[in-house]
């Protein structure tokens, strides 16, 4: 009878890259629903990590996002991608109000060597199911996002990454004074993946 | 060894050395012309067991741990590692920028400007401004008597009869008096374009009626079994709920109306609400069960499935109300053994919030104007009260109905909210603010990143 422990699956580093940027992927789409960057009948629903997750429909955001996805996956399967940030801007002042920051950690040994992992899907499963829930219910204390908002992605690499074409080097679009709240994070045993959202504090809101 | 004699290090620039390159981990920091001073006092926002990983093994490639070394060069090496570190990464944004989102709906509530910090506090006045006489109003929780249309004109049922009250100039008008045998009215209902109303009745049917015309449209009939308790529109379908427990989609331009089913509820549909974008419905029942259908999960021949069933209250759900400014926010209440008003997110089904008010919630409204939301109750003080979201701080109570306030309505311009109870009052609150004019939507910058260096 196989114990609990032995129902483990080999993760490479290809894999893990792939888990990683399809967990960025759905991850994107959940905060521009749940923020209502785009008009909620653009998403359709899907049967994700165990959820109802909900995925774009029009198609300039979903080439938008599948595009940096596949360099997200190359730099990942390369170790180079220090952390991914969706940052939102309101569209009139371009001021930055939100900045959700996924940060990698990435096992050097697992790129030196070319070695493999192994941890339970389920288990990985599990725990982006958690991030993807807290990031629907961050509605209860962000503030609420009143006008047209715009988003972008940002990718921190290590330095001696080639840029490639269609990138350029951007300022981290930070937010000044912001309030933080940590999430939950994930682990492949080969990339671990924190979750950080930080935000304008809004100050009507004090009571 | 060293690492732990580090930790407890009793000079405190070693300390600071220390717990600068935390907070670096977690933010990074450019340099000190940008303004930013991000001390965190949070510690959930702190990484432990980064730090401890970072402290207790030198596994990452990116720094040189491994050598054991006095605490302060220990430290003093973190923190160049850290500085050396920022500057060896790069921040790349994608060239293609995303599309921008067009003005959207959710966006048309042009007074909805974010608040100026300077904002005063606006008075609420706690006695009524108008009390009208509603004689005959039937004292029955599971009814939906007072509806107020987009053209200013209010209508409540008084047991057979439906009188429509003109706002802009006080003028009463009665539409119509059914005969006993189908009345008395059950539940009123206007449409968006404020002109036909519909009315339901005890015997089942539905009349709708073409309010500046008193003209009888169409009756629809076959569908319910029982008395239509609740109404409910979006655009041309109609959707009736009633004590059989049915709640039906009623297409009010063809002949056969009935288009969709919706059965899952075991008793009266007392609580009946479409969201603003027409998505999702919102039903409660008197079996305490809240319901939300979605129209993408919508079949024409066999009767639908439910999106969510929320059994969390424990006493009828009839209060329901979308948020105007957040799309899948719902507000439900509970009657008289719950006295909740819980708060979902209806895309998850998850509860965000439930808060217990000590009283029979009939009815809830939530401002277009401000983040607040308006609760009806019943014994014992029969008061509405005023609360600011998301916090649920009370902002007002406001009393004077001597009988639980079953019924509430908004005007079309937001400002103030009707109220019927069973002590046959019609009043009238102030409560939203006073009427202004509508601010201009913010000019919008015509290049969305005119900051960003883009090519174009």
């Amino acid at each position: 009878m196989a114990s609990k422990t032995a129902s483990k699956d080999i993760i490479t580093l290809r894999g893990s890259a792939a888990i990683v940027s399809e967990f960025f992927g759905y991850a994107a789409n959940s905060i521009l629903y749940n923020r209502g960057v785009y008009p909620e009948e653009s998403f359709s629903r899907v049967k994700k990590y165990g959820l109802p997750m909900l995925l774009t429909q029009d198609e300039g955001v979903k080439s938008f996002l599948s595009e940096i996805n596949s360099q997200l996956s190359e730099w990942l399967e390369a170790g180079k991608l220090q952390r991914v940030v969706l940052v939102i801007m309101s569209k009139a002042t371009s001021e930055v109000l939100e900045r959700w920051n996924f940060c990698i950690e990435t096992d050097a040994e697992v790129i030196e060597k070319g070695i493999s992992r192994e941890k339970s899907d389920k288990e990985i499963m599990r725990e982006i199911q958690a991030i993807m829930r807290q990031i629907a219910s961050s509605i209860t204390y962000l503030p609420c996002l009143d006008e047209t908002c715009v988003f972008d992605v940002l990718a921190y690499t290590d330095k001696d990454v080639a840029v490639p074409f269609s990138w350029f080097e951007s300022d981290p679009k930070l937010i000044a004074n912001p309030q933080m709240v940590k999430l939950h994070s994930f682990d492949t045993r080969i990339h671990k993946v924190g979750t950080l959202v930080s935000y304008k504090d809004d100050e009507w809101d004090e009571e | 060894m060293d690492a732990s004699s580090a930790n407890s290090s009793s000079t405190n620039s070693d300390l600071h050395h220390y717990r600068s390159p935390l907070r670096e981990r977690v933010l990074p920091r450019r340099n000190s012309r940008e303004n930013m001073d991000r001390f965190i006092p949070n510690r959930s926002a702190m990484d432990f067991d980064y730090a401890h990983y970072m402290v207790m093994s030198g596994k990452t490639a990116k720094e040189n741990l491994a050598v054991a070394r006095s605490p302060a060069k220990e430290a003093y090496v973190k923190k160049l590692a850290e500085a050396l570190n920022m500057n060896r990464t790069r921040i790349l944004a994608f060239k293609n920028k995303p599309p921008t989102p067009s003005e959207s709906i959710s966006h048309d509530l042009i007074s909805y400007q974010p608040p100026k910090a300077s904002k005063p506090r606006r008075y609420i006045p706690q006695t009524s401004e108008r009390v009208l006489d509603a004689p005959d109003l039937v004292d029955d929780y599971y009814l939906n008597l007072l509806d107020w249309g987009s053209s200013n004109v209010l209508s409540i049922a008084l047991r057979s009869t439906v009188y429509l009250w003109d706002a802009s100039n006080g003028s009463t008008s009665e539409l119509i008096t059914v005969d006993d045998e189908i009345g008395p009215v059950t539940s009123v209902s206007w449409a968006p374009d404020g002109r036909h109303i519909a009315v339901g009745l005890n015997n089942s049917e539905v009349q709708l009626w073409d309010s500046t015309a008193n003209r009888l449209l169409r009756t629809l009939k076959g569908g319910h079994r029982l008395r239509v308790g609740s109404l409910a529109w979006n655009n041309h379908v109609l959707t009736t709920g009633g004590m059989d427990g049915r709640i039906i989609n009623n297409d009010v331009r063809v002949r056969s109306h009935i288009v969709e089913t919706y059965r899952g509820h075991t008793q009266e549909v007392c609580g009946l609400k479409w969201s603003a974008s027409g998505q999702q419905l919102a039903s409660g029942g008197n079996d305490n069960i809240l319901h939300i259908w979605d129209r993408s999960l919508s079949s024409s021949s066999a009767p639908s499935q439910w999106l969510h069933r929320l059994e969390e209250h424990t006493a009828a759900v009839k209060a329901l109300s979308w948020c105007p400014f957040q799309g899948n926010l719902l507000a439900s209440g509970g009657g008289g053994s719950d006295r909740c008003i819980k708060f979902w997110n209806t895309h998850t089904g998850a509860c965000l919030n439930s808060v217990d008010t000590a009283s029979q919630v009939c009815s809830l409204l939530w401002s277009k104007k401000e983040r607040e939301l308006l609760s009806s109750h019943g014994f014992s003080q029969n008061q509405l009260t005023l609360w600011k979201y998301p916090s649920m701080v009370k902002m007002a109570e406001l009393t004077g109905h001597t009988s639980r306030v079953l019924f509430m309505a908004q005007s079309p311009d937001g400002c103030t909210v009707a109220s019927a109870a069973g002590d046959e009052t019609l009043r009238f609150w102030n409560v939203f603010g006073a009427p202004e004019v509508a601010k201009t939507a913010p000019k919008s910058n015509p290049e969305p990143f005119a900051n960003a260096n883009r090519i174009r």
